[in-house]
C-alpha cells in the first residue's frame, strides 16, 4: 500500500481518492449497503440513469452505445420487469437499465505536487528533445491538443517524461491510454523506473492492482469507461490503432475521462486520414519526429511476388520464394518475425513449418519456432521468450504489429495483400525491424500474389519519412 | 437418468461463461434450437404427461445475475414449467471438492406436491449430485418418475 493512503476505508480522504473522477456501477463500489446508502443520502454519491431511452432509440450512458442491435432485453429477476441491458460494454460488467451509474460529488482528492518526480537518467537525441520540449510547452500553456508524429522506433516514451514531470510538479493527474493491454504491460515497469516516487497503476482487463487511485495511470482505453473528469493530462498512445479508431465508444470514454482544462497528447507513427487532414488544414498542432533514436533510417520493405502463393497457403505453407529468401538472408543470425493474416493460418503454418524447417535444418528443435495470436493464453510468455532470444522464429497475427520491441529481427509478411494488412499495419510491421542501436537495420519482405494499394502506399510513406529525416 | 445436448469443451465453456457469468442473457438463444430438438428426441413419448422443473439459483445468485439460466432453458420447451424447488442455502458449488459436493446435505426444498412425471432442467451436469438431490426430494414426495435434461455434460 502506498504510505500516503490512509487505512480507514470510510475516511473522507480514502473515499475521495477511490471514487472521485469515476462513473461506476454499484457492484464496482465495494462499500457495505449502510455506508453506501448514507453517502447517497448525503449526496456524496450521485446516481445517474445508466440506459436512457430517447426518441431515436436507447443509449448507454457508460459507453455511449446507441445501436439498437447492441442492446439486449432481459426479463430481470432483480426488479421483476423486462428491460434493456447493454451488450456493447458487457465485458466491463453488465449495465442493466434498472441500475444506476454513480459519480462522486464529495470532496476531491489533493494530488501531490511532486518536487522532483522524474528518476530517469538517460539522454534524449536532438529530435527527441525538440518533441519533448514541445510537449512541456503544451502542458504548461494548457493547450487543448498536440499530435506527436514519430516514426516507429523514435523513442517516444522517453519524449513524454518531461511533459509528465511538469504536470506532476503542478499536482496534476496524468493518464496514458493505449488500445492494447500488451503496451500497458510493457510500459508499466519503464514508468515505475522513470517515476520511482510516484504512485503508478496499470489498468487492463485482468490487472490486479486495479482500483484506479494512482496519480499516474496507464490504462487500456476500455478501462477508461470507468472514469469521468479525472485527468489533467491525457496521453493517447497509438491513436490510429485498431480498435481505437474503429470503435466510437473508446474516443468517447477517453474524452469523458479528461478534465475540462486538460491537455491531450496524441502519439502515432501512422496518423489516420482524419488527423492528416486536420494537420494539413492547420487546426491540429503537431510535431514530426522523423528519425529513430539511433539515428538510422527506417528499413524499406521489398515486395516479392509469388504466383503460387494461394496454393502454398492452402497447404498452410509460405510460398517457395520465402524459403529461397530465408536461405539467403544477409544476416542469418537475426531472429525472424513472420506475420500472417489469420489465427487459423498462424496455427496451421506453425505446425507445417516446424516439420519443413527441421528437415532443411534451418531450425534444430521444434521449440525454435512458436506461434502467437490474440486469443493465445500464453501470449505474454511467448513474447517474452522471443525477446530473450529463446525462440528463433515467431509466427504472429497483426497483434504484434505495434507496441512491442525486439532488438534484432528480420520481418516477413505472408500474403501481404490480405485486407488485414492496411497501410498503417504494414508501416507498423516494417517498423519492428532495426530497432536496436547494435543492429539498426533489418530486412522486411512482403510476400504477395498481387500488389495492393496498401503495400505501395506503405513503402512510399516509409521512404518519405526517411527523406524528411534527412536520408538520401 | 440424464440426457445432455453438448459435451463440455473450451468453446462451450467460453460461451457459457459469457452467458451466465457476464450475464449476456440473449446469448442463451444460441442454444435454443439444439436444446429443443434434442429434448424432443430424448423425451418424445413422455412429453405429454410430464412437467419440467428448472434447478433454482439461490436468491443471492439470482439478484446478482438477474436471471436463472435453467429457467430460461426450461422456457424454450413446449412443456409446462413449474418452479417448485427452492435453494435452502447458497454456497457456491464450485468451491467445494468433489467429495464434499456429493456428500453435502440436500440443498433444496420442495414447495408443492407433484403427481406428474418430472424432467429436471439444468445447464451443466458435472457430478450429478445437484440433480440427484432434487430427484430424491421429488421421489420422496411421491413423484412417479424423475429424469433430467441438461445443456452440457461435463
Ligand atoms: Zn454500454
Ligand atoms: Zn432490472
Amino acid at each position: 500500500m502506498n504510505e500516503l493512503t490512509p487505512f480507514d476505508p470510510h475516511s473522507e480522504l480514502t473515499l475521495a481518492l477511490r471514487y472521485s473522477g469515476k462513473l461506476l456501477l454499484r457492484k464496482e463500489i465495494p462499500l457495505d449497503h449502510a455506508t453506501f446508502q448514507q453517502l447517497l443520502n448525503q449526496q456524496q454519491f450521485i446516481p445517474h440513469a445508466s440506459i436512457i431511452r430517447k426518441f431515436s432509440g436507447p443509449k448507454c450512458n457508460r459507453c455511449n452505445n446507441q445501436k439498437r442491435s447492441l442492446f439486449g432485453i432481459i426479463p430481470c429477476q432483480i426488479c421483476r420487469k423486462q428491460h434493456l441491458y447493454c451488450r456493447k460494454c458487457i465485458e466491463m460488467g453488465r449495465v442493466l437499465e434498472c441500475e444506476s451509474l454513480y459519480s462522486w460529488q464529495g470532496s476531491k482528492p489533493d494530488w501531490l505536487s511532486h518536487a522532483n518526480p522524474c528518476s530517469w537518467i538517460g539522454e534524449l537525441t536532438k529530435r527527441q528533445k525538440l518533441a519533448s520540449e514541445r510537449i512541456v510547452e503544451a502542458v504548461t500553456n494548457l493547450e487543448k491538443e498536440l499530435l506527436i508524429w514519430a516514426v516507429c522506433g523514435a523513442g517516444k516514451t522517453e519524449m513524454l517524461y518531461a511533459g509528465i514531470t511538469s504536470a506532476l510538479k503542478k499536482g496534476k493527474r496524468v493518464c496514458l491510454a493505449t488500445p492494447r493491454a500488451d503496451v500497458v504491460r510493457e510500459l508499466l515497469p519503464r514508468f515505475r523506473q522513470a517515476f520511482s516516487s510516484v504512485h503508478i497503476q496499470g489498468l487492463y482487463g485482468g490487472s490486479k492492482d486495479n482500483d484506479g487511485t494512482a496519480q499516474l495511470i496507464l490504462a487500456t482505453t476500455h478501462q477508461l469507461l470507468r472514469f469521468q473528469a479525472a485527468f489533467d493530462l491525457m496521453i493517447i498512445d497509438e491513436v490510429d490503432a485498431f480498435p481505437f479508431h474503429a470503435d466510437p465508444s473508446l474516443p468517447y470514454a477517453t474524452s469523458r475521462a479528461k478534465n475540462e482544462t486538460s491537455t491531450t497528447i496524441y502519439l502515432t507513427a501512422t496518423p489516420r486520414k482524419m488527423h492528416r487532414k486536420r494537420i494539413a488544414r492547420n487546426n491540429l498542432a503537431h510535431i514530426f519526429v522523423p528519425v529513430r533514436f539511433h539515428g538510422h533510417p527506417l528499413p524499406v520493405p521489398t515486395m516479392k511476388m509469388s504466383l503460387n502463393l494461394r496454393k502454398s497457403i492452402q497447404r498452410f505453407l509460405p510460398p517457395n520464394h520465402f524459403f529461397t529468401w530465408l536461405k539467403n538472408r544477409r544476416t542469418p543470425s537475426r531472429q525472424l518475425l513472420l506475420f500472417v493474416p489469420t489465427i487459423n493460418l498462424a496455427e496451421r503454418m506453425g505446425e507445417k513449418l516446424i516439420e519443413k524447417l527441421l528437415i532443411s535444418e534451418d531450425i534444430t528443435s521444434e521449440l525454435d519456432l512458436v506461434t502467437v495470436h490474440a486469443s493465445d493464453v500464453n501470449r505474454e510468455e511467448k513474447v517474452m521468450q522471443f525477446r530473450n532470444k529463446e525462440i528463433l522464429i515467431l509466427i504472429t497475427t497483426t497483434i504484434l504489429e505495434r507496441g512491442v520491441t525486439f532488438p534484432s529481427v528480420d520481418v516477413a509478411v505472408i500474403d501481404a495483400g490480405h485486407e488485414v494488412f492496411d497501410e498503417a499495419a504494414l508501416v507498423q510491421i516494417s517498423g519492428r525491424a532495426g530497432r536496436s542501436i547494435d543492429d539498426p537495420d533489418g530486412e522486411v519482405v512482403f510476400f504477395h500474389d498481387g500488389k495492393t494499394d496498401a503495400m505501395v502506399k506503405a513503402i512510399r510513406s516509409i521512404k518519405s519519412m526517411n527523406r524528411r529525416g534527412g536520408f538520401k | 437418468m440424464n440426457q445432455s445436448v453438448f459435451l463440455y469443451n473450451p468453446a462451450i465453456k467460453e460461451m457459457i461463461s459469457k452467458w451466465k457469468y457476464r450475464g449476456d442473457y440473449c446469448l442463451g438463444d444460441i442454444f435454443k434450437e439444439s436444446f429443443v430438438q434434442t429434448f424432443k428426441t430424448a423425451f418424445g413419448n413422455e412429453i405429454n404427461d410430464s412437467i419440467v422443473v428448472p434447478i433454482p439459483l439461490s436468491d443471492e445468485r439470482l439478484l446478482e445475475r438477474g436471471f436463472n439460466q435453467s429457467a430460461m432453458l426450461a422456457d424454450y420447451l413446449q412443456v409446462e414449467k413449474k418452479e417448485i424447488l427452492t435453494r435452502i442455502h447458497g454456497e457456491k458449488q464450485s468451491k467445494k471438492t468433489r467429495i464434499e459436493r456429493i456428500s453435502a446435505r440436500n440443498p433444496f426444498s420442495l414447495n408443492a406436491v407433484v403427481s406428474n412425471k418430472v424432467i429436471l432442467i439444468d445447464d451443466i451436469y458435472t457430478t450429478g449430485a445437484t440433480l440427484r438431490h432434487a430427484a430424491t426430494l421429488l421421489q420422496e414426495a411421491g413423484c412417479p418418475k424423475v429424469s433430467s435434461f441438461t445443456l452440457i455434460r461435463g
